[in-house]
């Protein structure tokens, strides 16, 4: 067992000593990785983006004077801005949720097939938020 | 079977593991996932169709009664889904128990709030229309 020990420790070794356990600094940044903190990260916007809904939904219950300024301040700079992000999020929660519902079920954990759909994933969030975002204000009021 | 396993048939059968509890927990976030996939695209639908009308277009869209059961599910099923999401990032970040429990709390109460205020500005609207305020 100090044999074990003293082979990792190694100062007098040819062998160098190796990283002991997973750690942030240490870990090479890939695209599943970067998928995965994503996922959360997007459920946390979208965490916020349910408590504008229904900000909107109360504002329009309230009456016209509310709604138009909760309107009014979704429509400003900021408010697309976190609008945009909010439905980027969206779209990449969506599909990265559908790729975790295939993981459940056991399928595409081969490293390429990860990859593949890992990167799938972010361009579609990008593609389709960028689509709907500038449909909506092509054709918004 | 050579590999006998420790559990017994019944016991796999219930597939409650060792804790009892849990699996309900799995499903009900896979569950709230599958039916957030068509709820998720129709708010954006929403999103955009809403940018288009101003308050009367938001009364009139709601009025519709397909969309204010979409609403009002959107609102409650992303409710469910969004609390046991942030249950497991509280669970995972947070080990103290002085602050993992109150912020389970609130995660709780502020998810079942949005969801009760969600749902019932949907109905109001989508029952009552303009003027009822």
């Amino acid at each position: 067992m100090s044999q074990v020990k003293a082979d990792a420790r190694g100062p007098g070794t040819a062998v160098r000593a190796r990283p002991m356990s997973p750690h942030l600094q240490v870990w090479r940044w890939h695209v599943t990785m970067a998928a995965s903190i994503a996922t959360r990260v997007s459920g946390g916007a979208l965490y916020v983006g349910l408590l504008i809904v229904v900000g909107l939904a109360l504002s329009l219950a309230a009456g016209p004077g509310a709604y138009t300024a909760f309107a009014g301040v979704l429509g400003s700079p900021i408010g697309l801005l976190v609008l945009f992000g909010i439905t980027v999020a969206n779209f990449y929660h969506l599909a990265a949720g559908v790729r975790h519902l295939a993981f459940d079920s056991g399928k595409g954990f081969l490293p390429t097939t990860a990859n593949i759909t890992a990167w799938l994933c972010f361009g579609f969030a990008i593609v389709a938020g960028i689509a709907v975002f500038a449909l909506a204000l092509m054709t918004r009021s | 079977m050579a590999q006998s396993s420790l559990r017994t048939p019944l016991s796999r059968a219930r597939g409650l593991g060792s804790a009892h509890e849990g699996v309900g927990r799995f499903i009900s976030e896979r569950a709230t996932s599958v039916a957030l996939v068509p709820l998720t695209l129709w708010a954006v639908y929403a999103g955009v169709k809403l940018g288009q009308g101003g308050y009367a277009g938001a009364v009139g869209f709601l009025q519709s009664p397909v969309n204010a059961v979409m609403a009002a599910l959107l609102i409650f099923v992303s409710a469910l889904h969004m609390k046991m999401g942030m249950q497991v990032i509280i669970e995972d970040y947070i080990h103290i128990p002085n602050r993992k429990l109150p912020l389970l709390l609130l995660n709780s109460g502020l998810c079942w709030l949005a969801a009760a205020i969600g749902v019932f500005s949907v109905l109001k609207v989508a029952l009552l229309g303009v003027g009822a305020h």
